[in-house]
This record gives C-alpha cells, sequence and structure tokens, in this order.
C-alpha cells in the first residue's frame, strides 16, 4: 500500500477520533442529566415530575427511531446554525451529538434503576435531599454500569461516524465507501474495516477494564 | 373513630394493658394518635387500608418490641415515624415533634434524629465500612475532620475498626449490620428503628446484634423500636410489646405480662412458634376420645408465670392420691417468669378430678383424652 494511502488512512483514522470523543463528550454532557431525570422523576419517585416525563421521554424515542442517515440530513439547517457550516468533520459533530444523547440518556436511565430502591430510601431517611440521593447514592452506585454504557456509546458512534461522510463529514467509514468500495480498492476497504476493529476492541477492553475496578458489588477476596 | 369507640362497637377485640401506671422516670418519645394508614388503589389492585385507627405510645429510652405477620402493617408504622410516609389520618409525634406534619428541610432535620437499620442492611456497594457509615454525617453537612472523628468513634462502638477499608461485600451479614448500626447511630439519634433487622441472620449472629442493640439502648439510652415477625428477638431484648395484626393493635403491654397469659389468637400463635407444639406427635397419634380400660387420661396444664411449673405435678399427685405421669413439657422463660405447658397422664376415671384440682389452684387445665 503506498504511503499516500496509508497517510489517507492516518488522517482518516484522526477524523474519527476527533467525531467520536467528541459527540461523546457532548453527548454525555447532555444525555446523563436527561437519563437521570428519566430514571428518577415518574410518579411518586425523586424528582417526581409524570408530565415532563412523558414529553421527554417521547422526544427521546422519536430521535431514537429516526435512522441516523435520515436524522443528519433532516437537521442540516440546525447544524448550520450551530457550526457555521453543515459540511466537514466539525459539523458532523452536531448530528453525530444529537443521535448520541438521547441514546446515552437511556442507558444512563437503564444504569440508575438498576439501583436497589431501598438505598434511596435509606439515604432519604438520614433526611438527604434528592439531589443528595442523586450525588451521593445513585451515581457513585451505578458507575460501574454507567461507564459500560459509555464504552457501549463511544462504539456505536463508531459505527454512526461511517454514516457522516454523507455530509462530508470524512473519517474511516467515508474513506472505505469512496476509495474501498467506489474505487474498487479492497485492500483499503480491508485496512478500514481492520483499523475500526482495533478501535472497538480498544474501546471495549478499556471500558470493561475500567468498570471491572468500579464494581465493588461483586468483588470477594 | 376512636379506640373507645371501636371497643363499644364490637368492632376487633383490643385488648388494651396501657391503662396501667407507666413506670417512674419514662416517658412518650413516639406517640401515634388515631393513625390510619391507606394506599390508593393502582393499576388494578385495589386500595389497602395498612393501618387502621391506631393509638399508641414508645416510652422513651425503652426497647419495644412491634410484633406482627407480614402485611399486618409493621413497615407502614416505622415509615411513618421516620417520615417516609405520611399518614393518612391522624397524628405521628417523634420527641414531641409532629412529624407527619413536617415536611422539606423540616422533616429532613428531623430525620437525624431517627436512626434506622434495616433487614438487607442497605450498604452503599461502592464504599467501604467507613465511608458508609460517614454518609448521613456528609448528607448533614458535617466538616472533614468532625466526621473522621466520629467514624472512629462508631467503628470502636460496633467492634469492627478492624474492618474500617473493607468493602461491603468482603463483609459477612453480621458485620454489614454492624456497620448499619454504626450508620443510624451517626448523627446520634435518640430513636434507633430496627426493620426486621436480624431476619437476615443466622441464630448466632443474631444473638450478637441483638446484644449490640440492648448495649446500646443501655449506654447510650437510644430509645428502640424493633419491628419484627420473630418472638425471639421481642422476647430477647424488648420490655414493651405491641402485637399487631391486619393493621390494627390487638394486644399490647409489657412482655412478660402480655405472653404470660396472650388473650388475642395472633399473640397466642406468635408464643406457639417459641414454644413449639406442646403435644408431642406421637402422643397426639396415640390420643382417643373414650376411656381406655387400665389406661389413662391426658391433660394439658398450662404453665403461666405465677404457677410454679416444679411443683405442680407433685402437688396434682397428691391430691389425686395417685401416679401422674410426666408425657410432654415444654416451659420456656419470657421476661423472668415461666411460660409453657406440661403434658400429663392421669387414671383415667381421675380426669375430671384433676381438672377440678387444678382449677382450684387458678391453673388453667385441657382434657385432651385417652391413651392405652
Amino acid at each position: 500500500m503506498s504511503r499516500d494511502l496509508i497517510n489517507l488512512i492516518v488522517e482518516a483514522t484522526w477524523q474519527s477520533l476527533y467525531m467520536v470523543s467528541l459527540s461523546a463528550l457532548l453527548g454525555t454532557f447532555l444525555g446523563a442529566p436527561l437519563g437521570i431525570f428519566l430514571a428518577t422523576s415518574r410518579k411518586g419517585e425523586l424528582f417526581a415530575a409524570p408530565f415532563a416525563n412523558l414529553i421527554l421521554g417521547t422526544i427521546v424515542n422519536a430521535t431514537r427511531s429516526t435512522p441516523f442517515i435520515i436524522l443528519v440530513v433532516a437537521i442540516i439547517p440546525f447544524t448550520r446554525l450551530v457550526a457555521g457550516t453543515s459540511i466537514g468533520s466539525s459539523a458532523a459533530i452536531v448530528p453525530l451529538t444529537v443521535a448520541a444523547t438521547p441514546f446515552i440518556a437511556r442507558l444512563v436511565e437503564a444504569a440508575i434503576r438498576e439501583i436497589d430502591g431501598g438505598l434511596v430510601e435509606t439515604a432519604a431517611s438520614f433526611g438527604a435531599t434528592p439531589l443528595q440521593i442523586v450525588i451521593k447514592v445513585l451515581i457513585p452506585e451505578a458507575l460501574p454500569g454507567l461507564v459500560l454504557a459509555l464504552t457501549l456509546a463511544v462504539v456505536s458512534l463508531l459505527g454512526y461516524s461511517a454514516m457522516v461522510g454523507a455530509v462530508g463529514g470524512g473519517g474511516l467509514g467515508d474513506l472505505g465507501i469512496r476509495y474501498g468500495y467506489q474505487r474498487f480498492m479492497p485492500e483499503m476497504m480491508l485496512a478500514v474495516v481492520v483499523v475500526l476493529i482495533a478501535l472497538v476492541q480498544a474501546v471495549q477492553t478499556l471500558g470493561d477494564h475500567l468498570a471491572r475496578r468500579l464494581n465493588r458489588r461483586l468483588r470477594h477476596r | 373513630m376512636n379506640a373507645h369507640q371501636a371497643v363499644t362497637q364490637g368492632e376487633p377485640v383490643v385488648v388494651d394493658r396501657a391503662g396501667k401506671p407507666k413506670l417512674p422516670g419514662t416517658d412518650v418519645m413516639v406517640r401515634f394518635a388515631g393513625v390510619t394508614k391507606t394506599y390508593p388503589h393502582r393499576r388494578g389492585k385495589p386500595g389497602v387500608e395498612a393501618l387502621c385507627d391506631v393509638d399508641l405510645e414508645i416510652g422513651r429510652g425503652a426497647i419495644t418490641g412491634i410484633i406482627g405477620r407480614s402485611g399486618a402493617g409493621k413497615s407502614s408504622l416505622v415509615r411513618l415515624i421516620n417520615g417516609l410516609e405520611k399518614p393518612s389520618g391522624g397524628r405521628v409525634v417523634v420527641d414531641g415533634r409532629e412529624i407527619s406534619r413536617l415536611t422539606g428541610a423540616d422533616l429532613r432535620l428531623a430525620q437525624r434524629s431517627i436512626g434506622m437499620i434495616f433487614q438487607h442492611f442497605n450498604l452503599l456497594s461502592s464504599r467501604t465500612a467507613a465511608q458508609n457509615i460517614a454518609l448521613p454525617l456528609e448528607i448533614a453537612g458535617w466538616s472533614r475532620t468532625d466526621i473522621a472523628r466520629r467514624v472512629g468513634q462508631l467503628l470502636a462502638l460496633v467492634d469492627i475498626a478492624d474492618k474500617r477499608d473493607r468493602y461491603p461485600s468482603e463483609l459477612s451479614g453480621g458485620q454489614k449490620q454492624r456497620v448499619g448500626i454504626a450508620r443510624a447511630l451517626a448523627t446520634r439519634p435518640d430513636v434507633l428503628l430496627s426493620d426486621e433487622a436480624t431476619s437476615a441472620l443466622d441464630p448466632q449472629t443474631t444473638r450478637s446484634i441483638l446484644d449490640l442493640l440492648s448495649t446500646i439502648n443501655r449506654e447510650l439510652g437510644v430509645t428502640i423500636v424493633l419491628i419484627t415477625h420473630e418472638m425471639s428477638v421481642v422476647r430477647q431484648l424488648a420490655r414493651d410489646v405491641v402485637v399487631i395484626d391486619a393493621g390494627r393493635i390487638v394486644e399490647r403491654g409489657e412482655v412478660a405480662d402480655i405472653f404470660t397469659a396472650p388473650k388475642h389468637p395472633t399473640t397466642q400463635a406468635f408464643l406457639g412458634e417459641v414454644l413449639g407444639e406442646a403435644v408431642p406427635l406421637s402422643l397426639a397419634n396415640r390420643l382417643q376420645p373414650a376411656p381406655v380400660a387400665g389406661g389413662q387420661a391426658v391433660l394439658r396444664v398450662a404453665v403461666r408465670g405465677a404457677v410454679a411449673a416444679d411443683t405442680v405435678v407433685a402437688r396434682l399427685s397428691r391430691a389425686l392420691d395417685a401416679d401422674v405421669a410426666l408425657l410432654a413439657a415444654r416451659i420456656d422463660e419470657i421476661g423472668g417468669r415461666h411460660v409453657g405447658s406440661l403434658i400429663v397422664g392421669v387414671p383415667a376415671a381421675r380426669a375430671e378430678q384433676a381438672l377440678a384440682q387444678l382449677a382450684q389452684s387458678r391453673i388453667e387445665g385441657e382434657h385432651l383424652g385417652y391413651v392405652a
């Protein structure tokens, strides 16, 4: 494989990492609080707001059920508003974040719901405020699950990022389509797939390791 | 409707001995006045009346057992005391504060003076023993140095100082409950609520936890409310007992009084659990309704406190001028008094005479049948 092609792969890898890491970060920033709210706002819970829960849950579902490639195109005006342009890696971060936020919210919600309600009641019986319960009980107890959720989100974003080539976002998926498929370069396709596999493997291993270190629940001597 | 009306209307029998004078120097820590708790029906499930018109006083500095079957309303009772739930009617007063009316910051402040321990310990898996104990102090806004000092004291108090940096998954059930107790006592509460705290523990560990609770009550003067379905726990630890059944208090008083002369069927059933079946199965199978020639009449003689169990057989034998066979006996000590029953055999023809003799001595006797 020529030096130029290798440079292309390296560049595309950086673009993918840039898009995925930044959208994962922004998605977590927005999705985690949303997920915590979804997990604690049903009737009779910490921040009981059943109506808001219903509305946000519906919006989350709507976003989650829109195919990503359609989402990318559909929100181009919004992307242009936020990023100033609708083309390129930076612009691609907008639809990636929009897709990642509800996904992460649902994952966080599931992780928080796993926590035994008895612990919440215990903290409440000490006179803890709802916010204290979230910060001192729910988040620390759910941390291993949250790390695994985030790992899953990053892996999914790597997959999504392959589609932003459609709006000139670049990245590995785009490289694979343009060179590997459209220019009939199977070696390029293979190289892209190998790099993606390595990335996913690395992310998953790191996430699993971290979650295991954080999990005190099953640790025995 | 108050308790008085309930009785006059011929509703469930309430055997209330609260009328007798309280021990000197005690006053009321927890008071329920006409408390009713109903849960509205939800998704097809009908509404539940968990507590119905409960009047209750729990003495300051005492250990009070609240005993009942599952579903009797025990959990509702304890959740009303620490303000996790509001009554549907009536008032709950803890240490002079009407906790059933407090909300927000006032309620949270009041909750700090009420500690609670749980059947399943409810420790945070992500925190070490010491960090778990520190949780209520962090919530109460203590400084880091104050927390460190207090946690050290508490670890020593519950005798697990060597486990301070262990996570709950590394602790035994008994050790976890010790952490739970230390955590509950962290903010120096006046009341400690124990919700089936020993139900998940083996008998030996239960014993050590009950001993610890007893020490805490004696040395710190903390009022302890024991919620349990286990008679043995009440017997070992409590001075007063409240028996609840189907959301109503059916009997209450000092442990020794209640269990030496239980009146309500539920209380009698609980007592039966401790004492076990009075009549051995092999004997029960041989019992016949009619006298057998040369056989014996089988009587049950109740042993309740005042009766000196050791002399009852000898006295009966003397009165009948005949041998009295001791077929089975089960006697336990509750609150320093003997409780149980003797199964004795007397010559078949003398059964009536024996019962009359027992009645004359104010001893409860029952004719069970005859054996060959």
